[in-house]
C-alpha cells in the first residue's frame, strides 16, 4: 500500500516530466525542423536555368549554379576571362561551343573539370522550366504571388 | 513526503540531464529527417527524374561552417573570402592581371536616404574593373546617373545585387552613412586602414 500510495503521488512528477519532454524535445526539434526545411532552399539563389534550345531539343533545361561555381572561383575568371556577359541566356551557349572548349567547356574539358560526357550534371532541369535567375529581386517583384522557394 | 519529493526531483534533475544530452548526442537524427524533404526536390528548377539528381551537392552541405547571412545564399561571402574560408581562383589563364583597388566612393543622390559606401575592395576582390568600367560605371565620380529605379530594374548595381550579390531589400547595406554624422566630402574617401 505504502508504494501504492508512493507510485499514485508520483504521477504529477511524471506529468511534469513529459511536460518538459515536449517542451525541451518535440519544439526544439520542430523549431529546428522548420528551420532546416526553409533555409536551404533560399541558398539555391542565383541558380541560372539556361533554356534556349533545350526543351526544343529534347533535352532538360541546363542549369548552372553559381554557389556552387564561386566557392571555386571569382566572377572574373567567367565574366571577364572567359567572356560570359552578365545576361541568363544571353550567351547563346550550345554543345558545339561547349565542345569547341567555349562556356562551359572552358572548364568541363576532363581537366579543370569532369568532361561533357556527364549530360545529365548540367542538363538537371524540370523540363519546360523557362530561362531565369532563380530568387532573383526582380523575379520576386514580377512574381510576389510565388513564394521564394 | 520530504524524502519522496527529494527523489521525485533527483529522478527529474537526472532525466532532464539525460533528455538534454541526448538532444545534443541526437541533433544528427534530425539532418536526415530534414533532408528527406530533400531541397532539389521541391525548389521547382530541378527534375527528380534526372539520371544524376541525387548526384549534385546541395548547398546546406558545402556551406557548412561558412559565416551566416540572412538573405541571398545565406552566406557572408565577402567574410568568407577574408577569413581563407574558400580560396576562389582567380584566373584560368595564365596571363591574367590581378587588380585589387583599395577606395571608397560616397554617393550622395539618395533623397531622404543614408548615402551610399561603394567599397571597391570588396569588388575588385571578387571583380575585374572591366566587369564595371566604362559600362554600366563611368570611371569619373558622379557621371553614370544611377538611380534607385534602374537598379530595381536591374541596371547599375543591380545587375548583380539582387540576381547573384547580395539582394536589392537590403536597403541599409548599401545606403549605410548617416547623413547626420557624415562630415566628409563625397566622392573618393581618403584610405582608411583596414
Ligand atoms: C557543362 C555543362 C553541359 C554538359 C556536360 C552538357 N551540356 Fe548540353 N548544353 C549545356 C548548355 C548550357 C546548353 C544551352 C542550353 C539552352 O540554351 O537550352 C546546352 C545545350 C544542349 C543542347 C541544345 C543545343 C544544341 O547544341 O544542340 C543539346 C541537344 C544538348 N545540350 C545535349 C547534350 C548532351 C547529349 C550532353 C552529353 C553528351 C550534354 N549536352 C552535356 C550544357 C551542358
Ligand atoms: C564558373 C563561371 C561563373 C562564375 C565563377 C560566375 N558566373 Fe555569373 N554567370 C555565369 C553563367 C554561365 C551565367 C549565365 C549566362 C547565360 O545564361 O548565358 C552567369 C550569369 C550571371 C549574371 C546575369 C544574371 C541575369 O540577371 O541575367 C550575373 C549578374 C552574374 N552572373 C554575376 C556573377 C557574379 C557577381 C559572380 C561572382 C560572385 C559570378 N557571376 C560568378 C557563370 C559564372
Ligand atoms: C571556370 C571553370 C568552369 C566553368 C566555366 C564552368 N564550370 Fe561547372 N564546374 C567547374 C568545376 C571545377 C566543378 C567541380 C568539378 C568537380 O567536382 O570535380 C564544376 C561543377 C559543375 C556542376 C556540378 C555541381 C555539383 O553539384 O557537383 C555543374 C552542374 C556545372 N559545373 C555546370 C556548369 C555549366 C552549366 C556551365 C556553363 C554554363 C559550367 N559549369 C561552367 C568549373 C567550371
Ligand atoms: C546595391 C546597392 C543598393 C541597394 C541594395 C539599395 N540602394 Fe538605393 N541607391 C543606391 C545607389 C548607388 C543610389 C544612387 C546614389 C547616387 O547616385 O548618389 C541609390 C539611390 C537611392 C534613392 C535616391 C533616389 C533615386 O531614385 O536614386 C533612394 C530613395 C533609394 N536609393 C532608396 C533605396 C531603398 C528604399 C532601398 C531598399 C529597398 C535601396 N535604395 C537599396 C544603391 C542601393
Ligand atoms: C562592381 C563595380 C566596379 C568595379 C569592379 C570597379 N569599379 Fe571603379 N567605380 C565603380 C563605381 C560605381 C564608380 C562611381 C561611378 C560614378 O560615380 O558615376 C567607380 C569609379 C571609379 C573611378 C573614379 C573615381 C574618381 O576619382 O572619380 C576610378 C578611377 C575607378 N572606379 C577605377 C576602378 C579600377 C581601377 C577598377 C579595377 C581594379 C575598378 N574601378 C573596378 C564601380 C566599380
Ligand atoms: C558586377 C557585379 C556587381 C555590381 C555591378 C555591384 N556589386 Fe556590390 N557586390 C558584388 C559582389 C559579388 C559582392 C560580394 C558580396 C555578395 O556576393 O553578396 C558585392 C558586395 C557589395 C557590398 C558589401 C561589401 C562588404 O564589405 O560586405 C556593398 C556595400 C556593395 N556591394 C555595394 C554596391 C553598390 C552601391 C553598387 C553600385 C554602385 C554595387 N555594389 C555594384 C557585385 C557587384
Amino acid at each position: 500500500m505504502k508504494r501504492n500510495k508512493k507510485m499514485g503521488l508520483a504521477r504529477p512528477g511524471m506529468k511534469t516530466v513529459v511536460f518538459r519532454l515536449i517542451v525541451c524535445v518535440a519544439i526544439p526539434a520542430l523549431v529546428a525542423l522548420a528551420i532546416m526545411g526553409s533555409s536551404p532552399a533560399r541558398a539555391e539563389y542565383a541558380d541560372i536555368v539556361i533554356n534556349n534550345y533545350s526543351d526544343g531539343a529534347g533535352m532538360r533545361p541546363a542549369i548552372f549554379p553559381h554557389w556552387f561555381h564561386r566557392i571555386r572561383f571569382r566572377c572574373k575568371v567567367c565574366h571577364a576571362d572567359l567572356g560570359f556577359k552578365f545576361q541568363a541566356g544571353g550567351n547563346e551557349i550550345n554543345m558545339l561551343k561547349i565542345i569547341n572548349g567555349e562556356f562551359c567547356g572552358a572548364c568541363h574539358n576532363g581537366e579543370i573539370a569532369w568532361s561533357v560526357d556527364n549530360c545529365d550534371f548540367c542538363h538537371s532541369g524540370k523540363p519546360g522550366t523557362p530561362t531565369q535567375v532563380h530568387g532573383s529581386t526582380v523575379q520576386k517583384l514580377l512574381k510576389p504571388s510565388q513564394p521564394a522557394k | 513526503m520530504a524524502t519522496r519529493s527529494k527523489k521525485t526531483q533527483w529522478v527529474e534533475k537526472k532525466l532532464l540531464l539525460f533528455v538534454l544530452l541526448w538532444m545534443a548526442g541526437s541533433a544528427g537524427c534530425f539532418v536526415p529527417a530534414a533532408n528527406a524533404k530533400d531541397v532539389f526536390a521541391n525548389d521547382g528548377l530541378h527534375d527528380p527524374q534526372g539520371p544524376s539528381f541525387n548526384e549534385l551537392q546541395r548547398p546546406d552541405a558545402a556551406f557548412a561552417g561558412f559565416p551566416v547571412d540572412t538573405v541571398g545564399n545565406k552566406v557572408r561571402w565577402v567574410q568568407a573570402l577574408r577569413d581563407g574560408m574558400i580560396t576562389p581562383r582567380t584566373n584560368i589563364v595564365p596571363d591574367t592581371k590581378i587588380k585589387i583597388l583599395d577606395m571608397d566612393l560616397i554617393l550622395g543622390n539618395t533623397g531622404d536616404n543614408a548615402y551610399v559606401r561603394f567599397p571597391h575592395r570588396a569588388h575588385t576582390e571578387w571583380l575585374d574593373c572591366a566587369n564595371c568600367h566604362p559600362d554600366p560605371f563611368k570611371e569619373k565620380f558622379g557621371t553614370s546617373g544611377i538611380k534607385m529605379g534602374a537598379i530595381l530594374e536591374g541596371k547599375f548595381c543591380g545587375k548583380c545585387h539582387g540576381a547573384v550579390a547580395f539582394p536589392l531589400t537590403e536597403c541599409a547595406r548599401c545606403h549605410s552613412v548617416k547623413p547626420d554624422t557624415f562630415r566628409g566630402k563625397f566622392g573618393v574617401q581618403p584610405v582608411e586602414k583596414h
